[in-house]
C-alpha cells in the first residue's frame, strides 16, 4: 500500500518505494471550481521541492502547483491534456498529475498526513 | 469581506449556496453550487438570473438634460427616443474612457443611467461638477438590478407581463412585475436576449424568488457573467477599456453618432475624432489561441519576430467554444482577422490567432 501525504499548498503524494504520484486534493479542485485546463510537466525535468510545476486553471483564474518534493519526473497524466474536468471528478485517484522519482525520501517525513490535512482544511473554512 | 455591503438578495444568494465574494465594495456571488460552466451553458440554452444591484442607478432630469449629458458623453443623446435605451461612455479631455453607461430616455427631460459599481461615485462627482442648476441628479441607492438572460427570458418574463414580449431590444417601459412597479429594459451583458429589471430594494428578493420558480431559470453567478460576456465580446470597464484607451482604439467608434462625429463637442472629442478620420494606432481584438491554455489579461502579444505588439485584457475559457478566447489590444497593423500572433504565456510563446468578435454571435431580439 502507498503512503499518502499532503501540503499545506493542497497538494497529494502518494509515495511507493521511491516514486511519488502527485495530484491536487478534492479541497482544492472544489474551491477552484470548473477546471478547463491543466499544464504538466515534461518526463526527465528534475524538480526541487517546492518548485512550481504545473498549473491548473479554472474558467476564473490560473493556480500553481508547487512539487511536495524533489525528483526527477517520469511520466505526466496525459488524460488531463483531453479532460482537465476530470480533476473535478477523481482529483485524488484518476486526476493524478505527475509521477517522480524521489531524490531524498526524508523530505516527505515534513508533510502532513491525513488526518492532519483533514484538520488543516477545517480550520480554513 | 466585513466592509462589504450587501445587495437587496443577500439573503437569497447565500440560501442558494452561492460563494460570495468582495466585489466594487460589495459582497457579490461569485457562482452557486451549479458552477461557472453550467450557469454559462443553461444561460446560453434557457435563462439565468444575474443580481446587478451593485451597479449604480442614477435618472438624470431637468430641461434639456439630454442636449447637456451630451458635454459628458460622445452619444447621441439628444436623438435618442424616447422608450429608448443607448450604450455611451463619459470621456475625459484626453479621450480616455471614464467609464461606460446604458442610457434610457424615460421622456423628453428625463433619464435613465446605469453605471458600472466600481465607478459610480466618480461618475456621480463627475455629473455632478457639471450639472446645470435646472436640473436634477438622483442617485438610487434603494433600488435593485436583476438581469434576466437567455433564449427563455422572454416567455419567462411574459408569464409576469405579458407586455414584455412586445418590447425592442435596446427600449425601456415601466411594468408592475408581480405588483411591484419596475422599470424595464429589452438589454443585458451576455449576448443573448434578455432584460434588466430596476426594482425597489423590498420588492427584489420577492421577485427573484418567483422567477427562480420557473424551472428554466438558473441563478447565475459574477463569474459566469465573465464568460458570457467575454464571448460576446463586450468590454469589461477596468480591463478592456478604461482612461488609457479611447473608444475608437476600443472598436467602438459605432457608440458615436453621426451628428457627434460632425459637431464635436463632447469632452476628447479633438483626439477620438482624430483618430476616427486617421486611424487608431491599436485597436481592441478578439484572440483564439491554437491551444487550449488559456491567456489571461496583462498577456504580452507579439508578432512572429517576437516584436511586442500589445497585451491581453480579458482572457479565459468559452464554454460554449470549448476553447480559450482573449480579447486584447495590438498594433492596427495587425489587427485584420486570421493575422498570427502569439502569447507569451508563463514564458512560452504560444500561436493564436487574431478574430473578428464577437466569438459566439449575438441573439438580440430582433422585432
Amino acid at each position: 500500500m502507498s503512503e499518502v501525504r499532503f501540503t499545506s499548498d493542497h497538494e497529494w503524494i502518494a509515495i511507493d518505494g521511491d516514486i511519488g504520484t502527485i495530484g491536487i486534493t478534492d479541497y482544492a479542485q472544489s474551491q477552484l471550481g470548473d477546471i478547463v485546463y491543466v499544464e504538466l510537466p515534461d518526463s526527465g525535468r528534475a524538480l526541487e521541492k517546492g518548485e512550481e510545476v504545473a498549473v491548473v486553471e479554472s474558467v476564473k483564474a490560473a493556480s500553481e502547483v508547487y512539487s511536495p518534493v524533489s525528483g526527477t519526473v517520469t511520466e505526466a497524466n496525459a488524460a488531463l491534456a483531453d479532460q482537465p474536468a476530470l480533476v473535478n471528478v477523481s482529483a485524488e485517484e484518476g486526476a493524478w498529475f505527475y509521477r517522480l522519482r524521489l531524490s531524498d525520501p526524508a523530505e516527505t517525513a515534513s508533510l502532513m498526513d491525513r488526518a492532519a490535512y483533514d484538520a488543516f482544511v477545517k480550520g480554513l473554512d | 469581506m466585513t466592509d462589504s455591503r450587501t445587495t437587496p438578495l443577500d439573503d437569497l444568494h447565500r440560501a442558494l449556496g452561492a460563494r460570495m465574494v468582495p466585489f466594487a465594495g460589495y459582497a457579490m456571488p461569485l457562482q452557486y453550487p451549479a458552477g461557472i460552466l453550467a450557469e454559462h451553458r443553461h444561460t446560453r440554452a434557457a435563462a439565468g438570473l444575474f443580481d446587478v444591484s451593485h451597479m449604480g442607478q442614477v435618472e438624470l432630469s431637468g430641461p434639456g438634460v439630454a442636449r447637456w449629458l451630451e458635454r459628458l458623453v460622445p452619444g447621441d443623446i439628444e436623438g435618442l427616443a424616447v422608450g429608448r435605451v443607448r450604450y455611451t461612455v463619459f470621456t475625459n479631455e484626453e479621450g480616455g474612457i471614464l467609464d461606460d453607461l446604458m442610457v434610457a430616455k424615460l421622456a423628453p427631460d428625463h433619464l435613465s443611467l446605469v453605471v458600472n459599481a466600481a465607478c459610480r461615485q466618480a461618475d456621480i462627482d463627475h455629473l455632478s461638477r457639471h450639472l446645470d442648476e435646472d436640473l436634477t441628479l438622483a442617485v438610487h441607492g434603494d433600488r435593485a438590478l436583476l438581469a434576466l438572460q437567455g433564449p427563455a427570458a422572454a416567455a419567462v418574463l411574459a408569464r409576469l407581463a405579458p407586455e414584455c414580449a412586445a418590447m425592442g431590444f435596446m427600449s425601456v417601459r415601466p411594468l408592475d412585475l408581480a405588483g411591484a412597479p419596475c422599470l424595464v429594459t429589452r438589454s443585458g451583458y451576455t449576448g443573448e436576449d434578455g432584460y434588466e429589471i430596476s426594482i425597489a430594494a423590498d420588492s427584489a428578493a420577492m421577485l427573484a424568488r418567483l422567477l427562480l420558480e420557473d424551472a428554466r431559470v438558473m441563478p447565475v453567478g459574477l463569474g459566469a457573467r465573465d464568460s458570457l460576456r467575454l464571448e460576446a465580446g463586450l468590454c469589461l470597464y477596468g480591463a478592456d477599456i478604461d482612461t488609457a484607451t479611447t473608444p475608437i482604439e476600443a472598436d467602438l467608434a459605432w457608440i458615436i453618432g453621426r451628428r457627434r462625429r460632425e459637431q464635436g463637442g463632447f469632452p476628447g472629442a479633438a483626439r477620438i475624432l482624430g483618430q476616427l478620420a486617421a486611424g487608431p494606432e491599436r485597436l481592441r481584438v478578439g484572440i483564439r489561441p491554437d491551444g487550449r491554455a488559456p491567456a489571461r489579461a496583462h498577456t504580452a502579444i507579439t508578432d512572429t519576430d517576437g516584436r511586442p505588439l500589445g497585451e491581453v485584457t480579458s482572457g479565459g475559457f468559452s464554454p460554449s467554444l470549448d476553447a480559450p478566447i482573449a480579447m486584447g489590444y495590438v498594433a492596427a497593423s495587425e489587427a485584420r482577422p486570421g493575422t498570427q500572433v502569439f502569447l507569451d504565456v508563463r514564458g512560452r510563446s504560444l500561436p493564436a490567432r487574431i478574430v473578428s468578435l464577437p466569438f459566439v454571435a449575438h441573439r438580440y431580439h430582433k422585432a
